[in-house]
């Protein structure tokens, strides 16, 4: 067998107890999902009972969570190994602070996201399965943050994907195809190139599991482990939107409704930058060692390249998409920097991406109800209509680019104090941090732009066009109030930014120094 | 036998990517199936090729008397096979959907997302 950890004694190989059941908590968030999604699918006909459900089982979700972070906030990284089978040969599902956070903030704006779908919801036909197709979303990406196992990986990736299928074609306008050809062809390329570097992983070392990756990997043919971690890098670009393979976002994330737009801004390509950044600085950090010039140098082409698409278009959502892609750029540079800081600040950032892009997007698809156009060239004026949104959409660029006191200040300047302390080390360092004040800059100016043709100029005169019917005021009002609770946690949080900080630079020591990680798993005592 | 197939995932990935970069999505899909044959192929070399020894334990044994085809491989293969299939008979339904209402086979032509001729963004502020 290849497998090198094969024992010939079979009761070594399984788990003699019962799971005790507070480790349940691991994976209760993604049974919770599954399950509401296949329950939300029977009684999809009835009316109203898919949201009430949708938010319920979101609800015990985020319960759970919570709960699974204040565990690992005291006892460290937990695990569960599936089957009764020990560690490498069961599925292990392993959360450590960062998986866990990140779950916890994508079932927060799910739930947000599906109290403000309400608003389209009145024209979609009610049996379209949106609100199961949303759970599986949010399984398929708890999943992927949680699992401590590649292959397991692989395979949340696809739960997700197919699920985003299915909800960037509802609706089925032609736009909405030609973006879903874009997307999906991209993004199933992207997976299959991650089953490519997987089955040479498999032949390298005979095991999937990360922990154990961890252990053996360093034993493994240098080259060879680098020649993965170099395809797992195009895979995970790929999917996460960095520079050379980025054209498929501005291409379809603008074409379905904007509460599924914001979902997949918030959730999907955040799910491909902590693939990489648990895959290269967890799994593989001899690897990432060596990928480091080319990691700086596509976070720079990241960082540079995306703001500047944005300050040319003029679809407002495309215009964002750009923006989204930038944020990637930082989070690049974070899996480019090396020590503590560098990594603390680009999973912080995922987690301020996750809030921030996911209300962006909320409020541009309230921006575009309001105006009936999606193109800012036919907008204006929109702050004297509703200030608040406006207010909004200005404290949210803001927090994009990374001014203080908004929650994006905060993980850039973890990476920019990483780069700094980096900077007599490489050419990379100084050149990293150079980026970073550019695409800062940068940002402001499109998201700026972006606020003053929608909101400051007076109305164009040309557009005489007939504004179309307002969905009814109750859903309306839900949808600014769930809007305006994200924005609102987001400010909260930039005022408030210790615990966050805190909680990086932890989950950033375990992620650099994954014995606790290893330990949790129960692998520490076999010897390799 | 590892050569030939390594050798085969070679010409299988070589002629997936070839198809992908055509212009054509019904050629595009079928080089996303051959693509991800050749994948499947790999994980199969890749689990070691061993002939004729099933991986059964005898009754009375715990473990199996001697060295055994790794069936790991194969349930690696029969999950990417699974997914594989139902994202391609997505695209191919996608792709047909897509073909009746823009009249289009051609990616080149698929530009609704994505409008040919954009107007210069506004050049105030």
């Amino acid at each position: 067998m290849a497998t090198p950890t094969a024992s010939n004694d079979l009761p070594a190989a399984m788990i003699a107890g019962l799971t005790p059941a507070t480790d349940w908590v691991i994976v209760l968030p993604v049974v919770l999902a599954l399950v509401g999604a296949a329950g939300l699918m029977v009684v999809r006909r009835s009316n109203g009972m898919p949201v009430i459900g949708a938010v319920l089982v979101l609800l015990a979700i985020i319960a759970c969570e919570v709960s699974l972070i204040m565990r690992i906030a005291v006892e460290g990284p937990l695990s569960m190994t599936m089957g009764k089978w020990l560690p490498p040969f069961g599925i292990s599902f392993t959360a450590d602070i960062f998986g866990a956070a990140f779950a916890l903030a994508a079932s927060v704006v799910t739930l947000i996201v599906v109290l403000y779908a309400q608003l389209e919801r009145a024209e979609a036909d009610p049996r379209d399965g949106f609100h199961p197709m949303v759970l599986l979303l949010l399984a398929g990406v708890t999943g992927s943050f949680l699992t401590g196992d590649l292959f397991n990986l692989y395979v949340w990736f696809e739960v997700m994907l197919i699920a985003s299928f299915g909800l960037i074609v509802s609706g089925g306008r032609p736009m909405q195809l030609d973006g879903a050809i874009k997307y999906g062809f991209l993004n199933f390329l992207a997976t299959t190139l991650f089953l490519l570097a997987l089955g040479l992983t498999y032949g390298l070392l005979g095991t999937l599991n990360m922990a154990d990756i961890m252990r053996v990997a360093p034993l493994a043919n240098t080259a060879a482990m680098t020649g993965i971690a170099a395809l797992l890098l195009l895979a995970f670009g790929m999917k996460a939107a960095a520079f050379p393979v980025n054209a498929w976002l501005p291409a379809s994330y603008h074409t379905p409704a904007s509460a599924v737009s914001a979902l997949f801004a918030g959730l999907l390509t955040k799910v491909g930058a902590y693939a990489l950044l648990r895959s290269l600085v967890a799994v593989l950090p001899a690897s990432r060692d060596l990928l480091e010039p080319v990691l700086a140098v596509l976070a720079i082409a990241t960082l540079v390249t995306a703001p500047l698409g944005a300050i040319a278009e003029t679809q407002l959502r495309r215009a964002i998409g750009f923006l989204v892609i930038g944020g990637i750029g930082a989070v690049l540079a974070g899996v480019a920097l090396p020590n503590l800081l560098g990594v603390a600040g680009a999973g912080v950032y995922i987690f301020h991406a996750i809030l921030s892009i996911t209300a962006l997007y909320l409020v541009a698809g309230l921006v575009e109800i309001e105006t009936g156009e999606t193109d800012t060239r036919r907008m204006g004026g929109l702050y004297a209509a509703n200030a608040p949104l406006s207010v909004f959409f200005f404290a949210l660029v803001l927090s994009v680019a990374g001014v203080p006191p908004f929650l994006g200040f905060w993980p850039k300047l973890l990476l920019l104090e990483g780069g700094v302390a980096e900077a007599g080390l490489g050419w990379w360092g100084t050149a990293l941090v150079v980026a970073l004040l550019v695409n800062a800059i940068l940002t402001l100016i499109a998201g700026s732009r972006l606020w003053a043709h929608v909101f400051w100029r007076n109305l164009p005169a040309d557009t005489g066009a007939p504004r179309p019917a307002l969905a009814p005021k109750s859903t309306r009002s839900l949808a600014f109030g769930a809007t305006a609770v994200l924005v609102v946690a987001i400010v909260a949080g930039g005022l408030w930014p210790n615990p966050l900080i805190e909680g990086g630079q932890r989950a950033a020591a375990d992620l650099v120094d994954p014995t606790r990680y290893v330990e949790a798993v129960g692998l520490a005592e076999v010897t390799p | 036998m590892d050569f030939i197939l390594a050798g085969l995932v070679g010409v299988f990935i070589a002629l997936g990517i070839y198809l992908l970069l055509s212009r054509s999505v019904i050629r595009m899909l079928i080089g996303m199936t051959i693509l991800g044959n050749g994948v499947n192929l790999l994980i199969f070399t890749a689990g070691r090729v061993t002939r004729e020894i099933a991986p059964i334990v005898p009754s009375g044994l715990e473990v199996p008397p001697g060295p055994i085809a790794n069936p790991l491989p194969q349930a690696l293969i029969l999950t990417a096979i699974v997914i594989g299939f139902s994202m391609f008979a997505f695209l191919l339904v996608l792709a047909y959907r897509a073909y009746q209402s823009m009249d289009a086979d051609n990616t080149d032509n698929m530009r609704l997302a994505e409008p040919e001729k954009a107007p210069q963004p506004p050049l105030s502020y």
